[in-house]
């Protein structure tokens, strides 16, 4: 019955974030997603409340957990001290765990995020870098950022940085021993163990749906229904 | 009876930050979008204010990005940073600096979940011996890089070349502050005023002779929201969200944003842009948008840097009409020279949004 409330009882955000709810809807007033997407996390946290896992599972499922911004707007505003946002991050750590995030058109995006990140902390050693910063895919960042980066080198050498360099200073090179520890990290800490799943999971969701992985990752990327909009 | 219940909610959320000897770590998104910013936060405190503030080129990011987007499990971003506090007590530091926003909150995330489960704190330490075969203490304080500007406002502002005064007028200024939501939002006596009537941007506007405004959505998030704009799929939340924001603030006459958070730096300036691209509608005077500034931009400004150094030719709402306004001197034909004034060309302008 109430199996997967187990597995978030084990999660440090949960023990953190859920109390007893008293279904107020302040965290939902306040919520920038709700303001946009057909989200309140009140209810998200009355169905985990029911401990039920038939409920749970639909919800790990769906697209709904993974609206909330991690804002964190919540947590300030509870009466209770709860934390809905950190509910969130474990209802997300569990839908990921099952595999379960390949069934929602928003949870089949951890494959671009975790390819992302993966790769700018495992190669370069930042969470965002230039060298996989495409404009074509940040045209908001407007004219003058292609300006920037079209002459990237002597834009960052104009602003003072230290740009693939030695030693420290702005978006310095981090020397590969450091590199070396990160990878490291992510082995004993199962984030390399995590990047297969997702890898994994997200290939036999593709092969069900016909896509190549590049195709099912483009489309994760960039492709939004209508669906999920308030009116 | 009711303001000494105000006085003691202010002193609830003081923080104590030592004067002298940080160690600092860079963030992410600000070596990205505002190169300058990062490189100006060691200029202004190392040679202006004469403070020991160390960095090691060994350090790397905290995580939290990934951690935010759920890319990397919680244990993952715990032991880096446990490594980033490894390399603090190996170069000798017990007072831990970030410049992000994310990293700060990330940090007293970790601090204080720790504290509440030990044996989370032991798992952690033992992943990082087994994987880096390293060792930590925790630091002893933890301030965001806003706060140091916060605590040497005053010394910044006996040096001021240039107040947030307005040179036809005579009066202050009119500016608002965003503080990031994860400066305090989750741990409001972590940072300076707390979550409600947060203080560590409107105490440098005040402090530089600015007048601090008020609007209905000024604690309300930028839009950011990690997976929502990193997936180009979603970004119209953070539009959407901007949006609310400019649009509540439209009545108020505000004249510029200070910030304390790169990424609604960066989100706030480009908004307004594909706001204006895309309606028409701008929140500036005349066709200008609302300039957006970091804590290090305004404080150069008043220390009287060139604004060109201070990275501000990478907005891309125009700064010169609140450079005008204070009385800021600037070579408009320098703007996007490159260094020794080499000529590396210049920005196409946008269609609604007026920008040089």
């Amino acid at each position: 019955m109430d199996h997967l409330f187990e597995e978030l009882e084990k999660d440090y955000r949960f023990k953190e974030g859920y109390h007893t709810c008293i279904n107020c809807g302040t965290c939902t007033a306040v919520c920038p997603a709700a303001e946009f997407y057909r989200y309140d996390p009140r209810k998200i946290v009355t169905i985990v409340q029911t401990r039920d896992d038939a409920q749970i599972e639909a919800l790990l499922k769906s697209d709904t957990i993974w609206y909330c911004g991690e804002c964190m707007s919540c947590v300030t505003r509870c009466p209770r001290k709860n934390g809905p946002g950190m509910v969130i991050m474990a209802l997300r750590d569990l839908s990921i765990r099952l595999g379960f995030f390949t069934e929602s058109e928003k949870g089949r995006q951890m494959l671009p995020l975790t390819r992302t990140f993966a790769r700018n902390i495992l190669e370069y050693g930042y969470c965002v870098y230039p060298e996989t910063f495409d404009w074509n895919d940040h045209k908001e960042s407007g004219p003058v950022w292609k300006w920037h980066m079209d002459h990237l080198d002597k834009s960052l050498a104009r602003q003072g940085a230290n740009y693939q360099g030695e030693g420290p200073g702005v978006l310095r090179k981090i020397p590969q021993e450091s590199l070396d520890e990160l990878q490291a990290i992510f082995d004993v800490t199962g984030a390399t163990r995590r990047i297969e799943q997702v890898e994994e999971f997200s290939r036999q969701k593709a092969e069900q749906m016909g896509l190549s992985m590049e195709e099912y990752a483009k489309t994760a990327f960039e492709y939004s229904s209508d669906k999920h909009f308030n009116e | 009876m009711i303001y000494e219940g105000k006085q003691k909610i202010w002193r609830d959320y003081q923080k104590e930050i030592p004067d002298d000897h940080w160690y600092y770590v860079r963030s992410c998104i600000r070596q990205n979008f505002f190169p300058a910013s990062e490189r100006k936060f060691t200029d202004i405190t190392q040679q202006v204010l004469g403070k020991d503030v160390y960095e090691t080129p060994y350090h790397t990011t905290c995580g939290g990005i990934a951690y935010h987007c759920d890319a990397i499990p919680q244990e993952t971003v715990m032991t880096i940073v446990a490594r980033q506090f490894a390399l603090m007590t190996e170069a000798g530091y017990e007072n831990y600096v970030p410049s992000c926003v994310t990293s700060f909150g990330n940090y007293v995330e970790i601090l204080e979940t720790w504290h509440e489960f030990p044996e989370l704190e032991t798992r952690i330490r033992e992943q990082l011996w087994k994987a880096c075969r390293r060792e930590f203490k925790k630091p002893k304080y933890l301030a965001h890089t806003s706060d140091l500007i916060y605590h040497w406002r005053n010394e910044i502002a006996e040096k001021a070349r240039v107040r947030l005064i307005d040179k036809e007028t005579g009066e202050p200024v009119r500016m608002s502050e965003h503080i990031g939501c994860h400066y305090a939002k989750m741990f409001p006596s972590k940072g300076i005023g707390g979550a409600e009537y947060p203080y560590v941007l409107a105490g440098m506007i005040e402090s530089w002779g600015g007048q601090v405004v008020d609007y209905p959505e000024r604690r309300h998030c930028c839009g950011y929201g990690f997976r929502q704009y990193h997936m180009k799929a979603n970004r119209g939340y953070c539009v959407s969200n901007t949006h609310k924001k400019f649009e509540s603030m439209e009545p108020y006459g505000i004249q510029a944003i200070l910030t304390n958070c790169p990424g609604c730096c960066y989100f706030m300036d480009r908004w307004q842009y594909v706001i204006a691209e895309q309606t028409g509608k701008t929140y500036g005077k005349d066709g200008f948008g609302i300039p957006v500034f970091t804590y290090e931009e305004l404080a150069g400004l008043v220390l009287g840097y060139d604004p060109w150094d201070l990275g501000l030719q990478l907005h891309q709402v125009a700064v010169e009409p609140f450079l005008d306004r204070i009385g800021v001197e600037y070579d408009p034909k320098a703007k996007y020279l490159g260094l020794n004034r080499e000529d590396i060309l210049r920005p196409e302008l946008p269609t609604n949004l007026k920008c040089f």
